[in-house]
């Protein structure tokens, strides 16, 4: 075991994890521990733009970017993190062109700006250009610059290191806090990969931004590497999780394949059809059409395909049709996607439209923050010295469903927020004692994984846990459909404990790393279920088909989700009496629903019509 | 109801029929021996699977023990770059129907960097030589108050050379690297070209003086196999071709 000190780690390289660095190490000795190299990272893949109102091209402002971030997110958005986000999206475009990042530009040589799903000028009229983009490749290009600077600054990477574990110096999963005392994070452990050594690192400052769990999900836009870890850490310690129940299914993924093609070809004039070759999206979004959020148009897609109206020989896909662009213009804004469709699908979008369907996308929820990005531990109370950043994070700036753009926005302005808190609290803080032997539960999983002599292959668990999400808790829901995952949930986690890996070696052992993984997304599963369960209304992202409407009397707060041993207490700090009010019981442990109100300043909710 | 993709797996390219093929991997694990060996499998693959889905089938069904680099799984992220039937490629963009599945499709790490374990390899001295060439925008006096203004030729001029991954299929490629592993490599010149040719950038002179050190530029003997074995498309040997002539015509 090796033991390191630094005043901040990061714990991720992707968007969110380097901003933060790019920050806090100058002001803070700071390490990145990743378990990628950082350029692997799947902010790379995002594709479309990065919003901001800068009115390069035309009138726009950041309240109205506030608004459509608020009403897209149908109203359970934080409106004060929202508003900030809108704010500073201005100056973090204009970061990252200092940083070197290659926009495209405007026959002026200003950043250009293109339009995108929910994005409008003055509160709904009309689609407004506010996304910044690098042709169809503005995530790869910021994560790019990001790395670049790190070089740059000397920014000090883990590279291929896991992190299993977070140390605080409390348990929250069941001690009673008094009110007042201070619940401080103080390391965390981690796994190098190469070697198999493991590495705990002391820290007056922990920054979680370890990205999304897409891969609960069979179909899905995000990498095999995408696996809940650093929610599911901060869950199993205790810490709440945020409105787990809302994902995103992005509408236009390569049929069968789920890989992403960017909103960026309806925000260039792509158009979706059923098989009748109708523009469907004219009778679901009058005014914006296909530039409808994202749950809006995945949802339609969805339901032409149910009504019969999927193109292809089982008719179940929607074309998305660019063959009325000018090729060049799809070379020039598009040419990743159009390859992705080439490569993968033998489609030549320039003459045939190319078939798609909901994706998987990005997590709303995770670990709850405040707009420093501090991480709360109920729904008042922070955790000193721990923070959170991008998809792992809520803050919430996306509510129940996130804008197109407003997620390479998101890391670079809370990324910042959190880098800058973090470095600032290490100056004054100091180091808090570690336990005795803090590696005693990492090395206790890993020993039981790989000394499991035989059992059952992780990735017959792993697909049977996929294909029930697809099937109960996708684009539509029920309560008998979420049920049913439950079910299958605790049947796999069952499973699970008997499972084993091949490769039982030290050196890259890939085999037991996949098995931990599992074991983050059967986790996440289950909460994203439990909360998906209790929330019976339809909101952004969340639909229940057996309870169609927005609930607002019910339902307008953000649920809060705890794991806790069976007899630890069902209460948390901060909690409103009402429809959150359940705990479901499993082997060994129980989840609690908790809740936590929304803040709202300008914008009263109002029905979300496009 | 739930919409599902359940059926759609076949997708509209799926009159391909499904076939069996052999995957002939370079397998070597220190901890077992010192030996890397060949090892066969064989798969029953769809007509769209790629090479990466062969090795899960592998990984996930047969032996968890065979160990690679993957994430993103369509071609963006540069972390499963290998040797395909003798040619650098993305394990992730390539179909398997377009390797000649009809014999054995052979696997091997990518040349030139220390194996780690099986298609893995150390990609440290890869990452050394990318930031020896200063891969980050320089530039002097003070920072405007908005953006820099760039024109859209301009920002053309390096559009191709932004592409890059980082995936070390084309370094890994190169004969002359194969036998130096000093020599910076195809990718660490296509960052360095990034900027050189940015017209924001002050530092290109730096980074040519870096490029014509003996290890620099001048390595390159220009047989293209670097632009052949590019997953992202880049013309890697022009950009070269455009730092040498810049070395040349650029008094620095």
């Amino acid at each position: 075991m090796q033991t390191h000190q630094y005043d901040v780690v990061i714990v991720g390289a992707g968007g969110a994890g380097m901003r933060a660095a790019l920050e806090s190490s100058k002001e803070a000795r700071t390490a990145v521990i990743s378990k990628l190299y950082p350029t692997r990272s799947h902010t790379g893949a995002a594709q479309g733009g990065m919003a901001a109102a800068l009115a390069n091209v035309e009138d726009d402002n950041w309240e109205w970017h506030t608004f459509d971030t608020v009403k897209g997110g149908d109203y359970l958005v934080d409106q004060d993190a929202a508003e900030i986000l809108a704010r500073e999206a201005i100056e973090s475009v204009l970061d990252l062109e200092r940083m070197g990042l290659p926009f495209n530009r405007t026959p002026e040589g200003k950043i250009d700006q293109r339009r995108f799903g929910g994005h409008t000028r003055d509160h709904g009229q009309s689609a407004v250009r506010r996304a910044c983009y690098a042709a169809d490749r503005t995530g790869h290009m910021i994560l790019q610059t990001l790395y670049q600077n790190c070089v740059k600054q000397d920014v000090e990477f883990f590279n291929e290191f896991y992190v299993l574990d977070l140390i605080t110096d409390h348990d929250l999963t069941t001690e009673e806090i008094a009110a007042g005392e201070e619940v401080n994070a103080t390391g965390v452990v981690a796994y190098d990969l190469a070697t198999g050594e493991i590495h705990v690192f002391q820290a007056k400052a922990i920054i979680f931004a370890t990205g999304g769990a897409g891969k609960i999900f069979k179909t899905t836009s995000n990498a095999h590497t995408l696996t809940g870890d650093g929610m599911a850490l901060a869950y199993r310690r205790g810490l709440p999780l945020e409105d787990m129940e809302f994902f995103q299914f992005h509408p236009t993924g390569l049929a069968g394949l789920g890989i992403l093609l960017s909103e960026a070809a309806r925000g260039e004039g792509g158009i979706l059809r059923n098989s009748e070759g109708e523009r469907f999206m004219e009778r679901y979004a009058p005014t914006i059409k296909d530039l409808a959020p994202r749950d809006i148009v995945a949802r339609s897609m969805a339901n032409e395909v149910r009504e019969g109206r999927g193109a292809g020989p089982n008719k179940d896909y929607v074309l998305l049709d660019l063959t009325h662009l000018e090729p060049a213009h799809i070379d020039a804004k598009l040419p990743d996607i159009t390859e992705f469709a080439r490569t993968y699908l033998g489609i030549e979008p320039y003459t045939e439209p190319v078939p798609v369907y909901p994706t998987a996308h990005y997590a709303m929820g995770g670990v709850p923050t405040n707009v420093k990005g501090e991480v709360l531990r109920d729904g008042v109370n922070v955790v000193k010295g721990l923070y959170a950043a991008g998809e792992v994070a809520c803050v919430s700036v996306h509510g129940s469903n996130r804008l197109g753009t407003n997620s390479l926005l998101d890391i670079n302005v809370f990324g910042k927020r959190s880098g800058r808190a973090a470095a600032e609290y290490a100056k004054t803080a100091s180091f808090h004692e570690l336990p005795d032997d803090p590696t005693v539960r990492v090395v206790a999983q890993l020993d039981e994984m790989r000394n499991r002599p035989e059992g059952e292959r992780v990735a017959d668990i792993r697909k049977a846990l996929q294909d029930t999400m697809d099937l109960n808790a996708q684009v539509f829901r029920t309560g008998d459909s979420l049920n049913e995952a439950l079910s299958d949930i605790r049947e796999l986690q069952k499973r699970y404990r008997n499972a084993s890996v091949q490769d039982k070696g030290k050196l890259f052992n890939t085999d037991l790393l996949e098995a931990i993984e599992l074991g983050f997304l059967l986790d996440i599963a289950e909460v994203t279920v439990v909360a998906a369960i209790n929330r019976k209304e339809s909101r952004g992202g969340h639909y229940r088909e057996d309870y169609p409407n927005r609930d607002d009397a019910h339902y307008m707060l953000h649920t809060m989700a705890y794991r806790r041993p069976p007899e630890a207490s069902d209460q948390a700090e901060g909690h409103i009496e009402g429809y959150f009010d359940h705990v479901e019981e499993f082997d060994g442990y129980k989840v609690v629903l908790g809740s936590k109100p929304v803040i709202q300043t300008r914008y009263e909710p109002m029905e979300r019509k496009y | 109801m739930t919409a599902t993709l359940e059926a759609a797996a076949p997708s509209p390219a799926g009159e391909i029929p499904s076939f069996t093929v052999t995957m002939r991997i370079r397998r070597f694990n220190p901890e077992v021996s010192d030996e890397p060996t060949w090892e066969d499998f064989t798969v029953e693959a769809h007509g769209t699977d790629r090479v990466l889905d062969a090795l899960h089938k592998i990984k996930w069904d047969m032996d968890g023990s065979l160990t690679f680099r993957r994430s993103c799984a369509h071609g963006v992220c540069g972390s499963d770059a290998m040797r395909i039937n003798g040619r650098n490629r993305l394990a992730c963009k390539t179909l398997l129907k377009d390797v000649n599945p009809d014999k054995p499709i052979t696997v091997e790490p990518i040349k030139g960097l220390p194996v780690v374990k099986d298609l893995v390899v150390d990609m440290e001295p890869f990452f050394a030589s990318y930031r020896e060439i200063m891969p980050f925008l320089i530039t002097t006096g003070n920072e405007p108050s908005k953006e820099r203004y760039q024109s859209p030729e301009d920002r053309a001029r390096f559009d191709d050379t932004t592409k890059c991954i980082l995936c070390a299929a084309c370094t890994s490629s190169c004969p002359v690297f194969w036998t130096d592993g000093q020599y910076f490599g195809p990718a660490a010149i296509v960052n360095a070209h990034r900027f050189i040719f940015d017209s924001r950038d002050e530092g290109g002179s730096q980074r040519l003086e870096i490029l014509n050190d003996k290890e620099g530029v001048w390595r390159c003997r220009t047989t293209f196999n670097c632009t052949e074995a590019c997953p992202r498309g880049i013309e890697v040997t022009k950009a070269i071709q455009e730092v040498k002539r810049a070395m040349i015509t650029r008094a620095f």
